[in-house]
């Protein structure tokens, strides 16, 4: 600390002229910076500009609706004459449905990203994580038909009384879906951790297994949690399987055999139909958007967290 | 002791002797096509320090790692030969995680895990299924890695919070706590200040008592300060092991008198 200090004093005060120009204020150094810079401002103003559409468009809708109703309201019926507008029944579809993606892909993809790292032979690898990365790969909309065509007449044949559009087959289609990713940035994670670590225990006469679940895992917690967290927002955002297999019907639900809407799901379906601008159903749109945005706003603040304070710990 | 009849030490006449502690015979090892040990014969004796030299890339990492089977850790590799531990063949019959709870290895460049000093000393020891007292065991091993003292009153205190040199004693410790008979050490002080070096080098000779060591060193002078016996390797192979006194006094052989002399490598 304190030598780079001296240092720089030193070139403040000019002791060595020649070693004081400064090359990074060159012209060509400073267009590229300038590019660079414009480029970060540009992501950055694009999503405050999303942020800012979404709380003016919504102010519309709360100027009608009240907070206290969008908040405790249990109905949402923008489309009947009597209109009720409870975020509830959007928010436990979309819940329910992640919560089911969250049951069949975490455990699923932190298992494959295990076997991959760890287990599997170069050549089995070498097969294995491409393929895994092709279902990502997969268009959603085939996703959705697969879910509707396929799952869910699978699923009925063992579960009595699921409705043909239902959230448990679309939860388990969207953790398919999100497998690759939670389980190509959970490997990548694993593979992250030094080797030397991992060595070392072994050389204790540490079986694989423990040499998996006590060095490598525990090493790599926060690169897994981030890919948790990612995998979450993506189901949450998730739109075409939702929209094609949960159904269109608002319901403040915890069974998973039911039919439920998701935020997303309501988004598309209103922007679809003919709704006017202008009416409180179509501000809506963007008070549902924003509740939206704030949740995986608030899971990327929460990822940040906890990887913050493992790192501290690992 | 320099002069009984196992100090015959032409590459050929490595005569097998009764009761060593590790005897290599006859090990090829290859990384791929990569021939890179070539028909080694060594015996390695109870409670004394054994040093491994040589050139860079000549095999002595390699022979130190099939000691303990870390080498089969490695895809594409293959081994032909014996290695046995008290007359154990530690590579037929037997669990490679048998055989590195009696064999420890401390690597080049400290490794502690991303845990406590406490913690670190203990891993090895609780996955074994250590069931006695934990604090003492960790007190026994930091004392005989001669680390006790300076961190018995932060032993819950992350360990890359150490220096080097505390970290490599730590690392030391927590292959002690296995209770292994055998400690391999590959170029245990490469990463350390002279200082540092000297404190491990105490240790080692400490340790001697009741383990059997071998380490790999480029330092010839730590080589003849620490080791009873040491080998010189070649291009894969064993050229002349011996005393170390004699080894490097009156070697037998060109090559190692080249280059202990430092005429080349
Ligand atoms: N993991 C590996 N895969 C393939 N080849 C290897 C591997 N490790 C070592 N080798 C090769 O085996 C030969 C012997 O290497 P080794 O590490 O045993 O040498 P060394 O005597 O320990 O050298 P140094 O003094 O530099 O540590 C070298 O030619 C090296 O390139
Ligand atoms: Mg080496």
């Amino acid at each position: 600390m304190a030598d780079s200090q001296q240092i720089s004093t030193g070139a403040k005060t000019g002791a060595h002229a020649d070693l004081a120009v400064n090359m990074l204020h060159s012209p060509k150094e400073r267009a590229v910076e300038y590019a660079l810079g414009f480029c970060a401002l540009v992501s950055v103003l694009t999503t405050l500009g999303i942020a800012a559409v979404l709380l003016v468009e919504s102010l519309h809708f709360f100027a009608e609706v009240s907070i206290v109703e969008f908040l405790t309201e249990t109905r949402w019926t923008p489309q009947f004459i009597d209109k009720h507008f409870g975020i509830w029944p959007l928010l436990s579809g979309t819940l329910l449905v992640t919560v089911i993606a969250a049951l069949v892909a975490l455990p699923i993809g932190l298992m494959s990203a295990i076997f991959i790292a760890e287990y599997a032979p170069e050549r089995v690898r070498k097969v294995l994580k491409p393929g895994l990365e092709l279902l990502a790969g997969i268009p959603t909309v085939v996703y959705g038909y697969f879910a509707l065509t396929f799952v869910t007449p699978l699923l009925q044949t063992f579960v009595p009384g699921l409705n043909i559009y239902n959230a448990l087959s679309a939860g388990i289609v969207v953790g398919v879906m999100i497998i690759p990713m939670v389980s190509s940035l959970s490997e990548d994670a694993i593979r992250a951790v030094p080797r030397s670590l991992a060595e070392g225990a072994y050389a204790l006469g540490a079986t694989r297994i423990e040499v998996v679940l006590r060095v490598m895992v525990p090493g790599a917690v926060s690169g897994i949690v981030a890919s948790f967290i990612l995998a979450l927002s993506r189901a949450i955002g998730e739109t075409m399987i939702v929209t094609l297999a949960a159904g269109a019907m608002p319901n403040l639900t915890a069974n998973p055999a039911e039919s439920v809407q998701t935020m997303t799901a309501f988004i598309v379906n209103v922007s679809l139909g003919d709704t006017p601008q202008g009416t409180v159903e179509f501000y809506s749109l963007f008070a549902v958007g924003l509740v939206l945005f704030l949740m995986t706003l608030s899971m990327n603040f929460l990822a940040n967290l906890i990887i913050r304070r493992y790192r501290e710990r690992y | 002791m320099e002069t009984n009849e196992r100090n015959g030490s032409s590459p050929a006449g490595q005569g097998a002797s009764e009761g060593a502690k590790v005897r290599v015979e006859n090990l090829d090892f290859w990384y791929g096509a990569n021939h890179v040990l070539k028909d080694v014969s060594l015996d390695i004796r109870a409670n004394e320090v054994t040093a491994f030299i040589g050139p860079s890339g000549c095999g002595k990492s390699t022979l130190l790692r099939c000691l303990n089977r870390m080498n089969e850790l490695i895809p594409d590799t293959r081994l032909e030969g014996r290695v046995l531990i008290d007359g154990r063949d530690i590579y037929r019959n037997a669990d490679p995680v048998m055989v590195r709870r009696r064999i420890g290895m401390v690597f080049q460049k400290p490794n502690p895990f991303p845990k406590t000093i406490f913690e670190n000393v203990i891993w090895g020891a609780r996955v074994n299924g250590y069931k006695g007292d934990e604090a003492d065991l960790v007190e026994t091993c930091l004392r005989k890695a001669a680390l006790w003292e300076e961190v018995k009153d932060r032993l819950h205190a992350q360990a890359y919070g150490l220096s080097g040199g505390q970290q490599q004693r730590l690392c030391i410790a927590r292959t002690l706590a296995v209770a292994p008979d055998v400690v391999l050490m590959d170029e245990p002080a490469s990463a350390l200040d002279p200082i540092a070096t000297a404190k491990l080098e105490e240790t080692i000779l400490q340790l001697k008592e009741r383990y059997t060591i071998i380490i790999v060193t480029h330092n010839m002078q730590q080589a003849g300060r620490i080791s009873d016996r040491t080998a010189f390797f070649y291009m894969g192979e064993l050229i002349e092991a011996d005393a170390t006194e004699q080894l490097f006094t009156r070697p037998s052989r060109k090559r190692t008198e080249d280059y202990i002399t430092g005429r080349f490598g």
